[in-house]
């Protein structure tokens, strides 16, 4: 077969495409870097100014003691015990939000979605508000947030899928639909609470934030996200297959009910880790990936890593304004919301002019 | 190579195809002809596997690759991502694609004489360059039977001229059996050795294309007189549609 049977190519493509390769090798070692610097600036700032330097000598003062101390004992433990536990809680929950909503954009081929809008994000929140209310902490808290959270997602799956198949849009309304179903139960639950004690326990809570987050909170995030991110990674050419539509990945040869339900499992997981701990933090999911997408490209084996560094990035940065921008704190969760929703409007318009919806 | 017996699928409760046989050898090309909502579709995504029969027996010796009706995708994947995408039952639950893949995928674009599209975004192609990196993807799972629904619907005539021709190097060269799906009895004329034309869920007629893409059957397919038409000067024939807006216009006329 000699002759050709393409036609020409675009003209300036070959220029694109070794950029395109270029920025793709050397993304996650710089996205990396940046991470790191990230979380160095984020441990200087705050009440206590402390240079670079000065948090470089506090953290080694534990494994090997430092001869003159040049720092406040009360320094030490503002890095040690409270910034730093917050810091990484910042860096895995935007990590595991996006690598979730990635995930899920993928799986139901929809740029549309994240944990918050198909439901999973206000079914753990019903959880969260009902352990508060029944006086659970830690795992229990996790166990009911992530029980919800599925049942959200069982709900949202049920309602959207007509004859096998899901369509964007019946995916989007009916995680709406089951949000607000959520929101009315976590409302019920806020009649019940003690006024005094548990409703604004709760009411805070479910703003979003990671201010007073402690080592044993760090460790309940990261034994839900760690796993359920490594889950997803794993199954990142699955995604890929499963992102051309149901009926195209089983003709390909993908176990589709099995990749479908490993994806939701982990992204429950991930959401209910999150809010056990810190509460609503929404939108994340559904902005990095498109910012991911733009730089990498869509294949997820590239698209999961970078969405979820970026997110961790972005999220560590959000929080930083969180407990910077006032004397007092501003939840996480709404600097994420008044971000996300403008860029959802954004995506929404575009998808618009391309007859996004149509397309099944 | 395919055998179809007493075949009955169902969608959503409603039997849509009942009582369908008929069989390919290896090395043969069967074209599918029928009206819109005749089943085609149906058919197809049960010849592989991806819909099963309520009732009946597909058998298939060897693998099958499957090309889709040309479609978009919701995200810019470059061409090599969607050719990749068929090396998946090669790859297990938790694979991905290794040098061995790669290099397999970039075999089948010099094949096809599109190994320059390699990382242009498959959504910008053009109908005609979708449909070959789509053939792509459906060669480099290593099947020895290719199913395409309707591979030259949206195309226009040089690119279905390519996709034809195409399909009979790989018949030809490649020894691949081949279904595909068309409108067009003119396709089924040019490369097909047997057709299958779908009447009705219930009723089909099958056979050696010389024997059953008569006149006749395709009149009784469409429900319009189809004529048998000769090429000047080219030992070749077609098939025309004697549509009947013709004879409104023809009495006007004599009017």
């Amino acid at each position: 077969m000699s002759k050709s049977l393409a036609e020409a190519p675009f003209p300036g493509h070959e220029k694109r495409g070794t950029w395109r390769r270029l920025a793709t090798v050397s993304v996650l070692p710089v996205l990396l870097i940046l991470l790191v610097l990230a979380i160095l600036y984020s441990v200087t700032i705050g009440r206590y100014n402390l240079s670079v330097h000065e948090v470089a000598l506090i953290l080694i003062d534990n494994i090997q003691p430092v001869a003159q101390p040049s720092w406040e004992p009360v320094e030490a433990v503002v890095v040690e015990q409270v910034r730093l536990p917050r810091i990484i809680a910042a860096v895995i929950i935007g990590f595991g939000l996006s690598i979730s909503g990635a995930s899920l954009q993928g799986l139901f081929r929809n740029p549309l979605v994240d944990p918050g809008i198909i439901g999973v994000t206000s079914g753990a929140g019903f959880g969260g508000t009902l352990a508060i209310l029944l006086g659970m902490q830690g795992y229990t808290k996790l166990s009911t947030a992530f029980l919800f959270g599925l049942c959200s997602i069982f709900l949202v799956k049920f309602l959207s899928t007509v004859r096998g198949r899901t369509s964007m849009l019946t995916l989007v309304l009916a995680g709406v639909v089951i949000s607000a179903f959520f929101s009315a139960a976590i409302s019920i639950a806020k009649l019940l609470a003690d006024p005094f004690q548990k409703l604004p326990a709760i009411t805070y809570w479910l703003m979003g934030s990671i201010a007073s987050t402690s080592y044993s909170d760090v460790l309940l995030i990261a034994v839900a996200v760690v796993p359920a991110s490594i889950a997803i990674y794993l199954l990142r050419f699955q995604i890929n297959l499963m992102s051309l539509g149901e009926e195209k990945a089983r003709a390909l040869g993908t176990r589709v009910v099995l990749v479908q339900w490993i994806i939701l499992l982990a992204s429950a997981l991930i959401s209910a880790g999150v809010v056990a701990t810190s509460g609503i933090i929404g939108w994340v999911g559904l902005v990095i990936p498109h910012v991911a997408r733009a730089i990498v490209g869509a294949d997820h084996k590239r698209l999961l890593p970078v969405s979820g560094i970026i997110g961790a990035i972005y999220l560590l940065m959000v929080d930083n304004l969180s407990r910077t921008l006032t004397t007092s704190e501003i939840p996480l969760g709404i600097i994420t919301a008044l971000v996300g929703v403008p860029v959802f409007a954004i995506i929404l318009r575009r998808l618009h002019t391309v007859g996004g919806w149509s397309s099944d | 190579m395919i055998e179809v017996r007493n075949l009955t699928v169902e969608r959503g409760g409603k039997p849509i195809l009942s009582g369908y046989e008929f069989s390919l050898e290896a090395g043969g090309i069967l074209a599918v002809l029928g009206a819109n909502g005749v089943g085609k579709t149906t058919l197809i995504n049960t010849l592989i596997g991806v819909l099963k029969p309520r009732q009946g027996t597909v058998q298939v010796k060897g693998k099958v690759g499957f090309v889709p009706q040309l479609f978009e995708v919701p995200f810019a994947y470059s061409c090599l991502d969607i050719a990749l995408m068929g090396r998946a039952r090669h790859l297990g639950l938790f694979g991905s694609p290794g040098k061995k893949d790669f290099e397999i995928v970039r075999h089948y674009f010099r094949m096809l004489g599109i190994e320059s599209l390699e990382t242009h975004a498959f959504n910008a192609l053009s109908g005609g360059q979708r449909q070959l990196v789509m053939i792509a993807q459906a060669l480099v799972s290593e099947c020895e039977l290719l199913v395409l629904d309707e591979p030259c619907a949206a195309l226009d005539y040089k690119n279905q001229d390519k996709v034809l021709k195409l399909l009979h190097q790989l018949q030809t060269e490649h020894g691949l059996t081949i279904i595909f799906s068309t409108h067009m009895p003119q396709h089924a004329v040019e490369i097909a050795t047997d057709v299958l034309l779908m009447t009705s869920g219930t009723h089909f007629m099958r056979g050696k294309t010389v024997d059953v893409l008569t006149s006749e059957n395709l009149s009784t397919l469409y429900d319009l007189p189809i004529a048998r038409a000769n090429f000047d000067g080219l030992p070749k024939h077609t098939f025309a549609p004697v549509f009947r807006q013709q004879e409104v216009r023809n009495d006007g006329r004599s009017d």
